[in-house]
């Protein structure tokens, strides 16, 4: 019982602070909202890179091409042998003979059909195929390599050049987003260190009276936590409103793609209702950390 | 029974001021204690000492049973729930009424709003100012304030009461009033009153007991005492 008074006190304490110091409290709560808008343009943008870079990966395949004068033997020797590599995917070695190619490739189109009709197996051009799946995709060059050293094994393909960059890129796109929400969260973090200390210095006196007539610690605290944390989540609610509907304009404005049929955006629902519950907490979090710093750093009790 | 003991006790502020030298006391509970010296004679080192805002730098205090000297910052808080303080200063909240005021020392400490109102109200009426509940601290005179700060002080039922120069800002007419209200909580209460002061007319009038500090050493203990002038 006693608790939950000391606790409504402190949240009473806390609001009534935040309006007494109004002007500040506003310049905290817009620095947490533009802070927090930023963290949620970058929670959106890594999420949907984060998710059309495994769309991509689960599409990624290698393609195998074997010697024209493999034995049957010889196919499921290699394939034996891919299976055993620990980077590929087994369930997804799948086998294509020369005949399965030439019926594909004459599905695709009528030319290909005539010209490849006339050649019978012994002198076609195509060639008895693997296609794989790997794991990870950041070791599948790794992977090509050791494949391309099996005996009877012709070339492997998996289009080098542009998934490498692309994956590459990606992932450096990630890191600078991440990089960037770091440093805007400790900006905002000293930023609320600020306003707390300028709390606690308007306050001084109301609290070396506390302190006199016996308040512990904790009921001392309190206050200025609840404090740091009411004006991050004041500071959340422009970044709620700017990622949920925000989002759903986006997404209804590109079609649900940017720019490419190939990138694809993650569905609004349930992924902006996540999204802005993670800011809200950011928020809150980042101030609780922030009081809590100002009042280790400030509040000498 | 001894409420307060002190035993050997030293202290030497970081200056290099040495204010207390090897101090040896014991106050009994329910008595009324003048601490009388000069300006530099210690007697606030002492008082501060009792309520821990100062640690001595040797010896061993003993407060109600709490030893006061090895208390921990986080745990202050136990000791200052057993006493009151009242200082020259009145330190009152300026924002808040005079009830508020009161209110505050209980608040603090998790009571429930039905016992506030009956204490806060109980000390006012104790100090006289049951009229002024809703005034704010600025509309009141000096006396008044500190008659305030003094129901704040005993708003919980302290068995202590320090005083820090009460009557330092106030009259001697105004001053008197302040000494019988405290006389009162003393009878009335049985609370244990140690006033540090250099008024000599109060400490004359009282007949209390009196301690006599000068630079720093014990120089009188009196059951019945009177304000030794320091140039005798």
């Amino acid at each position: 019982m006693r608790i939950i008074r000391m606790l409504g006190r402190s949240i009473r304490d806390a609001f009534k602070s935040v309006i007494r110091n109004f002007s500040l409290s506003l310049a905290s709560i817009s620095c947490i909202t533009i802070t927090l808008i930023i963290v949620a343009i970058a929670i959106m943008a890594s999420f949907n890179v984060q998710n059309f870079t495994q769309e991509i990966e689960k599409d990624l395949t290698i393609v195998i091409f074997l010697n024209n004068e493999v034995t049957d033997e010889d196919i499921t020797r290699v394939e034996e042998e891919i299976k055993q590599i620990p980077n590929v995917d087994q369930d997804s070695v799948v086998f294509a003979s020369k005949q399965d190619v030439k019926e594909e490739m004459q599905q695709e189109s009528e030319v290909f059909d005539t010209v490849l009709d006339e050649w019978d197996d012994t002198e076609s051009p195509l060639k008895d195929t693997f296609q794989v799946k790997v794991k990870n995709v950041e070791k599948i060059s790794d992977t090509a390599e050791r494949i391309e050293k099996i005996n009877q094994v012709n070339t492997v393909r998996y289009g080098e050049g542009m998934v490498d960059q692309m994956i590459s890129a990606f992932s450096s796109i990630e890191k600078v987003t991440y990089g960037v929400v770091i440093a805007l969260v400790i900006v905002t973090v000293f930023l609320i260190i600020n306003t707390i200390k300028l709390t606690i210095s308007a306050r001084r006196r109301e609290i070396g009276i506390m302190r006199l007539v016996g308040a512990s610690n904790f009921t001392i605290k309190t206050p200025f936590i609840v404090e740091g944390m009411i004006l991050g989540l004041l500071g959340s609610i422009v970044p709620v409103i700017f990622t949920t509907y925000g989002y759903l304009a986006f997404y209804k404005h590109f079609d649900g793609y940017l720019f490419t049929q190939l990138i694809e955006l993650i569905e609004p629902e349930p992924f902006i209702y996540s999204t802005a519950g993670i800011v809200v907490i950011i928020g809150i979090l980042v101030g609780m950390v922030g009081s809590a710093g100002a009042v280790r750093k400030y509040l000498k009790i | 029974m001894d409420l307060i003991r002190l035993k050997n006790v030293s202290k030497k502020y970081k200056n290099g001021v040495t204010a207390i030298y090897d101090l040896n006391l014991a106050i009994e509970k329910g008595s009324f204690t003048f601490v009388i010296g000069g300006s530099g004679s210690g007697k606030s080192t002492l008082i501060k000492m009792l309520y821990r805002e100062e640690r001595p730098t040797k010896g061993q205090i003993i407060v109600g049973g709490l030893d006061v000297a090895k208390l921990r910052n986080t745990k202050v808080y136990k000791l200052r729930r057993k006493l009151g303080i009242v200082f020259q200063d009145y330190r009152l909240l300026p924002k808040l009424t005079v009830y508020e005021n009161v209110a505050f020392a209980m608040e603090v400490i998790g009571a429930t709003k039905e016992v506030t109102r009956r204490n806060v109200l109980r000390a006012l009426e104790e100090v006289g100012l049951k009229n002024k509940v809703h005034n704010y601290p600025d509309q009141l005179s000096g006396g008044e304030q500190q008659r305030v700060a003094i129901a704040r002080a005993i708003v919980n039922n302290p068995k202590l009461l320090l005083c820090d120069e009460p009557t330092g800002n106030l009259d001697p007419e105004r001053s008197m009033e302040i000494m019988k209200v405290l006389d009162n909580i003393n009878k009335t209460r049985g609370t244990t009153i140690i006033m540090a002061t250099h008024d000599k007319e109060i400490v004359n009038s009282m007949k209390k007991q009196v301690v006599t500090l000068k630079d720093g050493h014990l120089v009188n203990f009196k059951k019945k005492g009177t304000y030794i002038d320091e140039n005798n």
